[in-house]
């Protein structure tokens, strides 16, 4: 993984340290002790999240065991006027919970119960710090399991899929956590309990459990989570498809669509990701192949026998030079191996890699992996490129050494211009990881001016004085300023009404 | 979002109505083809008509997004969709030729494929708007996953025209499913729900359901459909018939039953009397029969049972323990059609504070439509 450290010192450290004993002190009579930390041996851990290039010592960092015990804790930092960035399990890709210099990490990791699980109504209900797998694994005697599964599922917890709204692999057909969440409980930073949704299928006034969706931990934290569980269906199966061009695997993947079909699951690699990961996983890639697809269908054995007829034929008739279906289910894992190894493959390739999460109309699926082949010559750098092509969503891993500082630079770099690209190519810079810190610079291209007000409006709406993980996610307008004036272009400097220093 | 030059005459024309109505502080009430006008709290602002921007923006069927104007007609849409063989798969209700697809949005009601698909929210992707302040502002996109920025465009189904004036939205839409079948049964509506709900937690392609009685110890009629693949609704139809003893129907019947269903144009949503209010209640999956006071006739539920409409005396006692009812259940209710004879002025909506659960979403609500709309040019009180 990234291993830089971006941390500049702190401006004044006799006034942080004054601030934590006032915060320490503070915090003390609400948690025992063992759940209050701020000896920088025991927040090192915290410093960042899945994002390590970023990182930064937080004042203190708590580990609260109950609801009431979060309440407390938001409300005392409220008083002091402290700010607050809520942490699940820390896997996130895009730095939303790096701590800040002057403020609590508020760790929900011991929330981690399943309080309930009711069959008949197909619902569960959770703590936020409970792991995503774990609610499948406990639901699955009952035929039923939690659909979203992003590949960190076995350890990423249901409070950060809330707060990312996260995907993965079968969300074409299954939706991400915004589909499959009913109620969301949560405490506001001044202390209030609140409560968004319900189990009926819809609730009073407007739907603020759809913006609580994707959040980034800004405007509530989260302390319960209903979710709703789905038949486990009796069979899957998966067809492996090899191209020898890009440009047709890219095809294929519309052409499934178009054919009034939609997958389980529907991902592409292309040849220097086979080529990784059958190096790891020796799962019998076809490693000619410009572009592999991994095609699933579920259900009833009747439907997937159905589809996979009908998802052959579509594969042929888009020029697939190679076709394997799953025998058995071993032989089923053993095709999406790869797939789910592509990280940890990347890591043997090089020290580093930077992954990328832009969404892009299925459509443009060829005419970005060409410009990506293209920025690999102009910085420098390999890439490899595995995604969900049935969304558009794509996972760009820049490969470089983490050691050399200016390698680090180009890969950013190299970074920014596909997001540049996937906005310009109708898509969005962030499909599922968020924006955190990483990607906050990028919002400034996504949007205008007026609607990075707007998320001010929505902020401000649930937290007012803006102490909930207040530097994610939206950018300030001189924050932005300064991003123009760093990518200039054509003599003309954006917003020049500002000052600027 | 798509932004023609065409359209400027039309948005500039939106922005003056907006702006002026912000410098009198009146709010305005928007409307497109005025065929849901009676649903929520009424008003006597002045109008906006939305129908001067309308027409499909961007529609590829193999990326499932269709993109249009606010004032497109909904049927208009729909057609576009048919012919490529795709559905707004939540089945949004029409209530009248003149409906616009920003007006569904507004209203963010959903048919009988809303229990096994989801709600209209859960399909918008993205929007246009106008603010109170007259900014043209962008959320969300054409892509199905997006999670830059916070979801303001999925704020947009169910607000009532009270958070900003649509422009513009996307909306996934999903292929026809291949095969589509319709049974029937004679069922007591504790038996259906439970029935129902087993079946929902199986791999079976239930589609929708329907129950109509009005008794609710005795026998009603419960309709459900099964769609998916062929091979699989084929195999659950014996499956599922066998355990209720029930029939197949033609598919005409059928697609007449649902499309009736979806718009109230059964016999049971008929014959409103004067002093009747056509309640709704969206209750629990865990929510069984109930015993609704002052009520007659059919009852009729949908989305197994979550969906309820209910006949009944349209004062606000009866409102009240209505309310209290769905409450002390995990749900909420709204007075959905008004006989002639009830006081239009009656609340039309349960509000956040009379909810322990939801009492502080109200200030949270409040400071979130300000945010959008500072002037109250939406204040209209339609949603309260």
């Amino acid at each position: 993984m990234i291993v830089m450290n971006m941390v500049t010192p702190p401006p004044d450290l006799a006034a942080i340290s004054a601030l934590q004993t006032k915060l320490v002190s503070a915090l003390r009579p609400i948690l025992p002790e063992h759940a209050l930390l701020w000896e920088p041996e025991d927040t090192i851990p915290y410093e960042c999240d899945g994002l390590a290039a970023y990182r930064r010592m937080p004042l203190a960092v708590a580990l609260p065991e109950t609801e009431e015990q979060v309440a407390q804790i938001l409300k005392v930092c409220f008083e002091m006027a402290i700010p607050v960035v809520p942490r699940g399990s820390g896997t996130g890709l895009s730095g939303g919970a790096m701590p800040l210099s002057q403020g609590l990490v508020l760790s929900l990791a011991k929330l981690k119960k399943i309080l309930s699980i009711d069959p008949f109504t197909r619902t569960a209900v959770v703590q936020p710090g409970v792991r995503n797998l774990a609610i499948s694994e406990a639901v699955g005697h009952l035929g039923l399991y939690y659909a979203p599964d992003p590949s960190s599922q076995i350890a990423c917890s249901i409070g950060g899929n809330v707060n990312e709204n996260s995907g993965g692999v079968h969300c074409l057909k299954y939706g991400l956590t915004l589909h499959n969440v009913l109620r969301v409980r949560g405490v506001l930073m001044n202390g209030e309990i609140i409560e968004f949704g319900s189990l009926a299928p819809d609730s009073p006034g407007l739907d603020l459990l759809a913006i609580m969706m994707g959040s980034e931990g800004m405007l509530a934290v989260v302390t319960e989570v209903t979710v709703k569980l789905v038949a486990k269906p009796k069979l899957a199966r998966v067809i492996m498809a090899s191209f020898d061009d890009i440009e047709k695997g890219g095809n294929a993947v519309a052409a499934i669509i178009a054919a009034g079909i939609i997958p389980a699951g529907l991902e592409m690699m292309d040849k220097a990701t086979t080529r990784a990961v059958e190096e790891f996983v020796h799962a019998g890639y076809d490693l000619d192949a410009a572009a592999i697809l991994l095609c699933e269908s579920d259900g009833t054995p009747e439907e997937v026998a159905e589809e996979i007829e009908r998802m052959t034929k579509v594969l042929e008739q888009a020029g697939a030079s190679g076709i394997q279906i799953s025998k058995d289910e071993a032989e089923r894992l053993k095709f999406w191996s790869g797939r789910k190894n592509a990280f940890p493959a990347a890591g043997r390739l090089a020290p580093d890699y930077y992954c990328m999460d832009g969404t892009i109309p299925r459509r443009h699926i060829a005419t970005l992996l060409k410009r990506i082949q293209g920025m690999e010559e102009k910085y420098g750098l390999g890439c490899l490129n595995v995604f969900h092509a049935g969304d558009g969503n794509m996972h760009p891993l820049i490969l470089f050494n983490g050691a050399d500082q200016e390698e680090w630079h180009r890969a950013e770099e190299f970074g920014t211009e596909i997001l540049e690209a996937c906005v310009e190519l109708g898509g969005t810079i962030t499909g599922e990881h968020g924006v955190g810190i990483e990607k906050i610079n990028s919002m400034c291209v996504q949007f205008g001016e007026g609607e990075r007000e707007s998320f001010w409006g929505v902020k401000a709406a649930f937290d007012p004085e803006k102490l909930l993980n207040p530097d994610k996610a939206i950018p300030t307008l001189s924050r932005c300023a300064e991003y123009g004036r760093m990518r200039i272009s054509g003599g003309k400097l954006p917003h020049p009404e500002l000052e600027r220093f | 979002m798509t932004s023609s030059n065409s359209s400027k005459p039309q948005i500039n024309a939106f922005r003056e109505q907006i702006l002026n109505a912000a410098k009198t502080n009146t709010p305005l009430s928007i409307e497109g083809g005025g065929t849901k006008c009676w649903y929520g709290n009424p008003n006597q602002f002045e109008k906006l008509d939305t129908r001067s921007y309308a027409g499909i923006l961007e529609y590829q069927p193999e990326e499932l997004v269709i993109t249009a104007c606010t004032g497109t007609p909904l049927k208009e849409i729909e057609a576009a969709l048919k012919e490529k063989n795709q559905v707004f798969a939540f089945e949004p209700p029409h209530f009248g030729e003149k409906a616009t697809f920003g007006g569904a949005i507004a209203a963010g009601l959903a048919g009988p494929g809303r229990i096994s698909v989801g709600n209209f929210r859960d399909f918008v992707l993205g929007a246009r708007i106008l603010d109170g302040k007259g900014q043209d502002l962008a959320f969300g996109g054409k892509v199905m996953k997006n999670v830059a920025g916070y979801d303001v465009s999925r704020l947009l189904p169910g607000s009532m025209g009270t958070l900003s004036l649509l422009l513009e939205a996307s909306v996934k839409v999903l292929p026809k499913p291949a095969a589509t079948v319709t049974l029937r049964c004679q069922i007591s509506q504790g038996a259906a729900l439970k029935v129902l709900n087993e079946w929902a937690g199986q791999p079976l392609p239930l589609s929708a359901s329907c129950w109509i009685g009005n008794d609710k110890d005795a026998d009603g009629e419960l309709t459900i459909r099964l769609a998916g693949a062929a091979a699989a609704v084929k195999a659950a139809i014996p499956l599922m018939s066998s355990l209720v003893n029930a029939h197949e129907i033609s598919a005409e019947t059928a697609e007449t039953f649902w499309n009736d269903l979806r718009e109230q144009r059964l016999s049971s949503f008929n014959n409103l009397g004067a002093d009747q209010t056509l309640y709704r209640l969206a209750l629990p999956a865990a929510c069984g029969p109930l015993t609704i006071p002052n009520s007659s006739n059919d009852v009729v539920l949908e989305w197994h049972g979550q969906q309820r409409w209910i006949k009944a005396t349209g004062d606000e006692t009866t409102f009240t323990s209505i309310k209290k009812l769905a409450n002390s259940h995990g749900g909420h209710a709204t007075r959905f059609r008004q006989g002639a004879n009830v006081n239009p002025s009656f609340e039309r909506f349960t509000l956040l504070s009379e909810q322990a659960h939801s009492k502080a979403l109200e200030a949270v609500q409040a400071r979130l439509r300000s945010a959008f709309d500072p002037a109250g040019v939406f204040a209209t009180k339609r949603l309260p």
